[in-house]
């Protein structure tokens, strides 16, 4: 067994198993009802899990369905167990973990977006590197003055996290960020 | 029927359509509309408690004791966080209770109004599913859900949380309706490829075991039923975790007794040294297993649950099978049955004369004496003076709890009602009481000890008033034994607030609640008292003076594996002294 894990100072082994935490995306259909979201957050505060990024809006406005999508970190094991603690809530309809559905069809990763508006202050050779810098990443302008801009960017969250700390020396002044979205790639839903 | 009502008849209405008799509670202003309709109707009656929790209690000790849904009602505000200690222990130990609070009107709430407190926020965490109705329209769909929720799948705890002007307002009632829950639906038949496997693992074992749960008893008789025959035609030895006493018999030729920190030394033996463990309905639970690390480290284990969430929790299996027991099982007979499995005699015959060596250890062994009363010899002299008789055991949590689960037999379900998972001391004597108004002509008995029954004593004012004949046999050592014993093992013996002083005296207060009381110090008084007790046709208080150092063995000392269990002939003043490693005492 674990002989490691002999002179532990706790009987909850779990995350002395030797398995690397994981980044995972669950996307989660719910009811839309009041406190659905409550439901779930409690449930990874109370059980300990990580939410490293959350996204929940109603996407099937006539059945009134929610999705939810989180990207958690954990070992394999503590990842089932938050899709099964998921799962069991009652408004929940479905829980589909999307990375290991991915692995599954053989894609690296599911598809994930995540969208970011940042203000970023500034005159002269600072505001034009700015304006540069968005056009290399994609990035619009979506609103300015003579002393700033506002500048919207769609992408992974590492290229997200990339055009935010390029800007930081070039005025930035604050970030609003949406968190991931994401879908399984192919032609079939959940 | 389609009919117009309103919110307070619906309720009534609806625990009507729903079958349900007794409703425990207690009323206040968010809910009087609901009390206006109960005292205008027979069909159903109301046991008036004297504590929220204790309605709680009692509606678990009812749902236990016959398998149905135990209904509570209770008002907003302090009404509602009384009930939160019995709903987390219903949460626990998968329980279906249904608890319908009141509330401060809708155009109130979120104005900290009078009694009124955020239920539907509090009680999330500790109840499968909870409503907040806002609209009549919704009343009766969700009224009739929550007995859904409650009952289906896996067990549990329910809030219908209703705002005082939903009960006033007029509405169309619509009856229960047989149609699927849109969301939650869970599986109950288990996959025939995993219990294909399962069967053909088991018939390959040769030191296997069963190692059984209060899921066993959830499923109901039938599962029960079919656990005993699984276990007859197989031969192999089963135990049970505290929540599963009863599913298969304590008389049963393969029982081992009761596994896990306070189980039998053979249990556990088996437990650590087995080749195939089936896992039928509990939940590796870790007062069973124990340190995980050193958990049954050789064997293939299978795992029948109907929870998936509870498969691969603690301990990887082999073969999940989500499902429930009850219908697992009846697949398991049959595939067993028809496929003419047959275990290896010899080593079934090998394996069952290691685990007469460990049971020759008599690990559950004390030393009577003439002066004290030893509480194992009480909870023994009960048992042989009760047994033949319609029976159900409550218990407090504590020293007493671990000795009645192993010297109190239990030849059938549902007649073992404790508080496993959270350990609620407070409650036996309501759960007592529960039991008492589903089975009135049965014999209901608390083993309490004398700290925990004060927790919810005032509960025998209830007995009295609805002619509740249960008896509260308390194993009087003057502490809170269970609490003592772990200073003994893990602080030098620092007896930090353990002791009880200034008890009550219990027969004075049997009798000012208008109950009989018995006490009794010599062994050989024991006897007739215990006659005396079960012949009072009053809620009886029986303090029973016991030994008032004596521990709870064997144990599995916190952080120790199963092999490495504290028997009581070894455990000596030294041994228990250094019993624990300093890593182990920082468990629970």
């Amino acid at each position: 067994m674990n002989a490691q894990n002999l002179n532990a100072p706790s009987a909850y082994f779990m995350a002395d198993i030797e398995q690397p935490a994981e980044s995972h995306t669950l996307s989660v259909l719910v009811d839309n009802e009041p406190g659905v979201l409550a439901r779930v957050i409690g449930l990874f505060s109370g059980r300990g899990y990580n939410i490293d990024s959350l996204t929940v809006s109603e996407t099937e406005h006539e059945k009134h369905l929610s999705r939810i999508t989180i990207v958690t970190t954990g070992t394999p094991m503590v990842i089932e167990q938050i899709h099964h603690q998921l799962d069991r809530l009652v408004p929940v309809h479905k829980v589909t973990n999307l990375t290991v559905d991915a692995r599954r069809r053989n894609f690296e990763k599911p598809l994930e977006r995540e969208l970011a508006l940042i203000k970023v202050a500034g005159v002269g050779e600072k505001r034009l590197e700015a304006l540069r810098l968005a056009d290399a990443f994609r990035a619009t302008v979506i609103d300015a003055t003579a002393e700033h801009f506002v500048f919207e960017i769609t992408g992974r969250t590492n290229k997200v996290e990339q055009f935010i700390a390029i800007l930081k020396p070039l005025g930035l002044v604050e970030v609003s960020r949406s968190g991931v979205a994401a879908l399984q790639r192919g032609p079939d839903g959940f | 029927m389609k009919r117009e009502m309103t919110g307070a008849e619906m309720v009534l209405q609806a625990l009507k359509d729903q079958g349900v008799k007794h409703v425990f509670g207690y009323p206040g202003g968010a809910v009087l509309p609901i009390y206006d309709e109960i005292i205008q109707q027979d069909e159903i009656d109301h046991i008036l408690v004297r504590h929220e929790q204790g309605a709680g209690h009692a509606a678990e000790g009812y749902a236990r004791s016959t398998g149905k849904p135990g209904v509570v009602l209770v008002t907003s505000g302090p009404g509602a966080t009384n009930m939160v200690t019995a709903l987390t222990d219903a949460m626990l130990d998968s329980i279906p209770l249904v608890c319908i609070t009141g509330q401060v009107p809708t155009h109130l709430i979120g104005s900290d109004a009078f009694q009124e407190c955020d239920t539907v926020g509090i009680t999330r965490p500790c109840t499968k599913h909870n409503w907040l109705v806002k609209r009549i329209e919704d009343l009766p769909r969700i009224l009739h859900e929550a007995f859904y929720v409650a009952t289906a799948g896996r067990p549990g705890p329910v809030v219908v949380d209703i705002p005082k002007d939903i009960q006033f307002a007029t509405g169309t009632y619509e009856p229960p309706k047989n149609i699927a829950h849109k969301s939650y639906r869970p599986r109950v038949k288990g996959d025939m490829d995993a219990i294909r496997h399962a069967i053909e693992l088991i018939a390959r074992a040769k030191k296997p075991i069963l190692y059984t749960g209060g899921g066993v008893i959830n499923s109901g008789p039938a599962a029960c039923q079919l656990l005993r025959e699984f276990a007859q035609i197989t031969g192999i030895p089963v135990t049970s975790t505290l929540m599963g006493l009863g599913a298969y018999p304590a008389s049963g030729e393969n029982w081992l007794g009761m596994l896990g920190m306070h189980g039998t030394y053979e249990a556990n033996m088996a437990m650590h040294d087995c080749d195939v463990m089936v896992n039928i309905g509990a939940r590796f639970d870790d007062r069973i297993t124990g340190r995980l690390d050193a958990f049954s480290p050789n064997s293939l284990k299978v795992h029948i649950d109907i929870d998936p969430s509870s498969i691969n929790k603690t301990v990887q299996v082999d073969i999940p099978i989500v499902g429930d027991v009850g219908h697992v099982l009846e697949d398991m007979v049959r595939l067993w049955r028809t496929g003419s499995h047959g275990l290896d005699a010899g080593a079934l015959k090998g394996w069952w004369e290691q685990i007469d060596r460990w049971r020759s250890r008599n690990s559950l062994a004390y030393r009577p004496t003439d002066d004290v009363i030893m509480p194992q010899y009480a909870i023994q002299r009960l048992y042989e003076l009760t047994k033949g008789r319609e029976t159900y055991v409550s218990t407090e949590v504590g020293q007493h709890q671990m000795w009645a689960a192993q010297f109190y037999g239990f030849e059938a379900p549902n007649r073992w009602l404790t508080s496993g998972g959270l350990g609620t001391m407070g409650y036996g004597l309501p759960a007592a009481i529960g039991a008492q108004v589903a089975h009135p002509d049965a014999l209901c008995i608390d083993i309490a000890g004398d700290a925990s029954i004060l927790m919810n004593i005032q509960e025998m004012s209830t007995a009295v008033q609805f002619g509740l004949p249960v008896k509260v046999f308390i194993l009087n050592n003057q502490y809170m034994g269970m609490v003592r014993q772990w200073q003994q093992l893990l602080h030098g013996n620092r007896l930090s607030n353990s002791y009880m002083d200034s008890l009550p005296d219990f027969v004075k207060l049997a009798e000012a609640y208008g109950g009989h009381g018995i006490r009794v110090d010599k062994p050989k008084d024991l006897d007739g008292a215990i006659e005396e007790m079960i012949a009072s046709p009053k809620p009886v208080i029986f303090d029973c003076r016991v030994a008032s150092l004596a521990n709870c063995f064997p144990m599995i000392p916190s952080g120790k594996a199963h092999n490495e269990m504290l028997l009581p002939d070894e455990a000596n003043d030294e041994a228990v002294a250094n019993a624990i490693s300093s890593e182990g005492k920082a468990l629970v």
